[in-house]
């Protein structure tokens, strides 16, 4: 007699943990019963990646990279499993790279974004870059894993944390990331993935006092984006809008995702003796 | 204190024309509706100013599309340049001009306008005019394109300076600009229009429309504008933050402040003091990044507060034209009685208020130097942005408690430090959720400085290498 495999259970990821939805729902989708978050699961994960802040911003960029490389190690043990999701070898092969690419961008993103400022006057006077603090993101549906990986990635390696509504019709990568982010000294709560529906949760998380920016690359509908833009204003969110063109997420991404999401302060200081 | 004798900077140097039209595709046209800029010092009209309605509006962004298609988006880096070095001599030229123009129109000393503003703006123009051929340098990739027309919108704090911060960055980066200055406060930009023209800018680069809230929406959210740049209150940012939700339009805002200024008991306390004062008293505390929070370590508390009053009673408030001045006069009366209302308002919320002796002018508007004394975090003086010459002065015991009642608000623009310790000064310095930090100084600015806010302060910096990221399609 053959043997009865064990289902997975797909859950929530917050604060490191994987719990179900609060509201108790869940929904059909890629052969599975998927959490169908809530209002109260955004909060949930707000606070979970507010708490995180402080650790994750105040850990040294080497420790960042070094943490973001060791995603791309357990990514690379599992890419037989993303596979099985259905997502395209290419693409989990390109998945496991991003994340190579941005650890390596940890300790740089300083050096190539901030600098020194020559004022007219006797004053030290630097420039660098920090991070903005919590964002919420909508992944992108079309690249349920890559085009995942193309919008967290950029945000933490930075020293934000992030809230990810993972795309609706495949969030399967998603939560099979989740256990990999979980299995790679990322502290809890620096990234946390919410299943579901989009124009559900995506609301609360736009009109969050306490969410600093919003990347809605992947809402697609154009009204949907214009009134989360327009709650991301109450507290003046940096939003990254949708595409205009749709992404090559195998391309070179550039700063520009990371860049977004950074804050420069300038600090002064008088010269003398 | 010794009197001085009066010491009057003479206004024969200024032409100011009866009544102002719009600048438009390098000409001067006659708008519709009039309205009266006056000396906020004296109450006396100085010119009748046009409110540029919303056809006129869209008639200066077309001269700005055609400008930008036509001219200035195909105009070599080098050439632009030059034109913005050219403007950068002519101010230098009219310098004092333009200073006591500023004066006049908005009350602030000539001391402030003739060594502060009107320098740092030739400055700014001579910064960025350096930039227009080196933009493959700045870090936003080998060949970075501007964005196409500007919508520009200013404050009446430093107006001549919050126009150079806008105009020369955009033209810069091979953007046209339509700008509408402050209603109190729109004759420096009208001179610089002046200065366009005599620097024969190609017609339309720059369009300068005056006007007062209805014609800025008109501005900021015509379509064909392709990029919002906007200086002002917290409020209106989030209106216009909201208005263009949807758009493709790229928007840097540069909105309120309530930054704090803490004291270490290490402090050297006479630069502390005199750091202070600038923080809040420079140019009537009409200043986004004032330091108008004062953070006091307990144990030197008393000390800081007794030179600071002793500092204060030395101040001189009165004519904005006296070189002698430090304290010019409200720019409006609607601001004054904001400064009013909130100052009552923390005196009726238990804050004790103190003011030095001091005789104001019987016309004009006027408020004296004021401090409020046990400040806590609740009180409003403490939360919300009075934008006037008045402190509220908290106290703190460990530096962890300063950071964390530095940072306890939605803003975010500077912050100072005080201290003699630099690897306090560092370790604070980390922990303040502000733009620009001013640690043993306060009040600095420089072209080559990015400035701009976290949190609610708004996004985007103006200045510096990073200010360029504003006016490119990056």
């Amino acid at each position: 007699m053959s043997r009865l495999a064990v289902r997975k259970t797909y859950k929530l990821f917050i604060g490191g943990k994987f719990p179900r939805s609060e509201s108790g729902r869940s929904y059909l989708v890629q052969d599975s019963n998927v959490a169908l978050a809530s209002r109260k699961d955004v909060r949930d994960a707000v606070v979970a990646a507010r708490a995180a802040v402080k650790g994750w911003s105040g850990t040294t960029a080497y420790n960042r990279g070094q943490i973001l490389y060791r995603v791309a190690e357990m990514l690379e043990g599992r890419r037989d499993q993303f596979v099985g999701l259905g997502e395209a070898p290419a693409d989990v092969d390109a998945a496991i790279d991003r994340w190579v690419w941005y650890a390596g961008w940890s300790d740089k993103i300083a050096q190539v974004y901030g600098n020194a400022n020559p004022v007219a006057g006797p004053y030290f006077n630097l420039s660098s870059p920090e991070p903005t603090g919590v964002v919420g993101m909508v992944a992108p549906p079309e690249s349920a894993l890559l085009g995942l990986v193309g919008v967290v990635a950029p945000a933490i390696v930075t020293g934000n944390t992030v809230v990810v509504l993972a795309a609706e019709g495949r969030p399967l990568p998603a939560v099979t990331l989740a256990e990999v982010l979980a299995t790679s000294d990322l502290p809890g709560g620096v990234v946390n993935v919410l299943t579901g529906k989009v124009a559900e949760t995506a609301p609360w998380l736009a009109a969050h006092m306490d969410v600093n920016a919003l990347d809605l690359t992947g809402v697609a509908d154009r009204e949907l984006a214009r009134s989360l833009e327009e709650a991301a204003a109450d507290n003046l969110k940096r939003v990254v809008r949708p595409p205009a063109t749709p992404v090559d997420w195998t391309a070179d991404p550039g700063i520009a995702r990371m860049t977004s999401f950074l804050e420069t302060k300038t600090v002064w200081h008088p010269k003398g003796v | 204190m010794f009197e001085y004798a009066p010491a009057p900077e003479s206004r024969s140097i200024v032409d100011i024309k009866p009544a102002y039209g719009l600048f438009v595709n390098g000409e001067w046209v006659d708008g519709e509706v009039r309205n009266k800029t006056v000396n906020p010092a004296t109450e006396e009209v100085l010119a009748e100013v046009t409110w540029a309605t919303e056809s006129e509006v869209d008639t200066a962004v077309r001269a700005a599309r055609a400008a930008y298609e036509n001219v200035w988006s195909r105009m070599p880096g080098r050439e632009r340049a030059k034109y913005l070095f050219r403007i950068a001599r002519i101010i230098q030229e009219r310098a004092r001009e333009l200073a006591v123009l500023e004066s006049l129109d908005n009350g602030k000393p000539i001391r402030e306008s003739r060594d502060v503003d009107v320098p740092l703006v030739a400055a700014h123009f001579f910064y960025y005019a350096g930039w227009a051929d080196k933009l493959g340098y700045a870090g936003f990739g080998p060949d970075p394109r501007p964005i196409g027309v500007a919508g520009q919108v200013i404050p009446w704090n430093f107006p001549l300076l919050m126009l150079a911060w806008k105009i020369a960055p955009a033209l810069a980066c091979g953007n046209t600009v339509v700008l509408k200055p402050a209603e109190t406060t729109p004759l420096t930009a009208l001179v610089f229009a002046e200065i366009c023209q005599e620097a024969d800018l190609p017609p339309g680069v720059v369009n300068i429309v005056t006007g007062a809230g209805e014609t800025g929406h008109a501005l900021v959210s015509h379509p064909d504008v392709n990029k919002v740049a906007f200086t002002g209150s917290t409020e209106v940012g989030r209106a216009i933050a909201k208005s263009v939700a949807g758009t493709r339009k790229k928007v840097t805002l540069e909105l309120g402040g309530k930054a704090a200024n803490i004291v270490f008991d290490d402090a050297p306390i006479d630069q502390a003091v005199e750091g202070i004062v600038n923080g809040i008293f420079f140019n009537q505390g009409h200043v986004c990044c004032a330091g108008s929070r004062l953070l006091v370590q307990e144990s030197v508390y008393d000390e800081v507060l007794a030179g600071l009053k002793r500092r204060m009673a030395l101040l001189r408030v009165g004519d904005p034209l006296d070189k002698n001045t430090d304290i010019g006069a409200i720019n409006s009366a609607a601001q004054l009685e904001r400064i009013r209302t909130l100052s009552d308002i923390g005196a009726e919320e238990g804050a004790a208020r103190w003011s030095p002796p001091c005789e104001l002018p019987d016309r004009g508007f006027w408020f004296a130097p004021t401090i409020f004394t046990g400040v806590t975090q609740a009180h409003r003086i403490a939360r919300e942005e009075i934008f006037g010459p008045v402190l509220s002065v908290l106290t703190f015991r460990t530096p962890a408690e300063a950071v964390e009642k530095a940072n306890n608000t939605p803003y975010g623009l500077s912050a100072g430090v005080w201290t003699d310790k630099g690897s306090r000064i560092l370790w604070t310095a980390d922990r303040l959720r502000a733009g620009v930090v001013w640690a043993n100084t306060f009040n600095k600015f420089d072209p080559a400085s990015p400035f701009g806010g976290y949190k609610e302060s708004g996004y985007g910096r103006e200045g510096g290498r990073h200010g360029l990221e504003a006016y490119l399609d990056v």
